[in-house]
């Protein structure tokens, strides 16, 4: 038996990864429908659990590769790796319609440049606070609290050391997560009630599936705007946080 | 044929890539310069391309998308690998830039929608 699972988990590592998403991608939609009747999206409930699990990972064997350091879930390192993650955040482009999104106008080119901006000063600032001093990190994680894909993506592009991609992964988890919650309850507030504000909204907030959970449990028929800027919102952090928000950051520390 | 999609994506990828690489050394940060969003539009302008043409079969759109419908899995598998027991250490820092963030983004956002409103 031993035998068997150690030739597995060496010869069959991609396809257990596969099995492993998709067992985490299950139980996170069960407790998505279960627990928080949909409320807090099953994307984000996984992608915690993934934290958790990476935690646990980290603790048992003492690696630095979370859950992918456990026996049996080493085919996670190359499914979340660098080159997989990039190719896949490239192919969510292709659902941008650009005709729709020249509707949302000025306003929404304004909601896209002060998502990105202010989230990122923000959490700089916080970062420097802490005690981080160098641009690298401190770009990260202003990138993170970007959202948790300009985080990570960022890191990856400009170095960063694991434990502060994880942070800043963890800042724009934590963000998206919020933002899922509290979106219905503020929506009259902000006069989050039609296409125009729900594009603002998308663009500003960034975060996908923050956007699409948080507008899915407001109105429905808001999604496709929000998401369709929000979609935007992550290939411009993307572009702009390893390039010119770092050199910014860079020339001021 | 969805290997074309496929192709397709990954040549923007790679191109995306390259151009993010050759930015970062032309600007002399030991960096990728913005590669995954030049792919991005590198992509859409492929799709609109090809759409024109009346190149943009099911096929070829079930192989860009099937990339596009395994991010988020992808996004867990890069949570799963990441160092979190080292992170932990920073908690206080993630607490205070999530909230603070999404509160100062949800005033915003009422802002500018009051403005959408009006325009």
């Amino acid at each position: 038996m031993a035998d068997i699972w150690a030739r597995l988990a060496s010869d069959q590592a991609l396809i257990l990864g596969f099995v492993a998403l998709g067992a985490i991608m299950g139980v996170s939609a069960l407790i998505s429908r279960g627990l928080t009747r949909g409320r807090i999206h099953a994307s984000a409930i996984a992608i915690l659990s993934a934290l958790l699990l990476a935690w646990l990972g980290g603790e048992l064997t003492g690696g630095k590769k979370g859950l992918a350091d456990v026996s049996g879930f080493g085919g996670l390192a190359l499914l979340g790796g660098a080159m997989l993650r990039d190719f896949a955040i490239v192919a969510t482009a292709f659902e941008v319609d650009v005709s729709e999104a020249r509707k949302a106008g000025w306003l929404g080119v304004i909601a896209l440049a002060l998502g990105t901006l202010v989230p990122f000063v923000l959490g700089v600032s916080i970062a420097w606070c802490f005690g981080y001093r160098d641009a690298v990190s401190l770009t990260t994680f202003g990138a993170g609290t970007v959202t948790y894909i300009v985080g990570p993506v960022t890191g990856a592009a400009l170095g960063a050391s694991s434990p502060v991609i994880a942070l800043s992964i963890a800042s724009g988890v934590f963000k998206a997560v919020l933002v899922m919650i509290a979106t219905p309850f503020v929506a009259r507030l902000i006069g989050l009630d039609n296409p125009r504000s729900a594009m603002v909204f998308g663009g500003l907030m960034g975060t996908v599936s923050g956007v699409s959970g948080g507008l899915a449990a407001t109105d429905e028929r808001l999604v496709p705007y929000g998401a369709l800027t929000a979609t935007f919102h992550t290939g411009i952090g993307c572009l702009v946080c390893p390039s010119v928000l770092f050199l910014a950051v860079r020339a001021l520390v | 044929m969805p290997i074309f999609g496929t192709a397709l994506l990954a040549l923007c990828t790679v191109l995306g890539v390259a151009l993010g690489e050759a930015l970062g050394a032309l600007l002399h940060v030991k960096a990728n310069v913005g590669g995954v969003g030049l792919a991005m539009l590198l992509l859409l302008a492929a799709r609109q391309a090809l759409a024109r043409r009346g190149l943009l079969t099911p096929g070829l759109r079930l192989g860009v998308e099937f990339w596009a419908f395994l991010y988020i899995p992808i996004v867990v598998a890069m949570a799963a690998q990441q160092n979190v027991r080292a992170a932990l250490s920073g908690g206080p820092m993630v607490v205070l830039a999530g909230v603070s963030g999404t509160a100062i983004c949800f005033a915003l956002a009422g802002l500018l929608g009051r403005m959408a409103r009006r325009g």
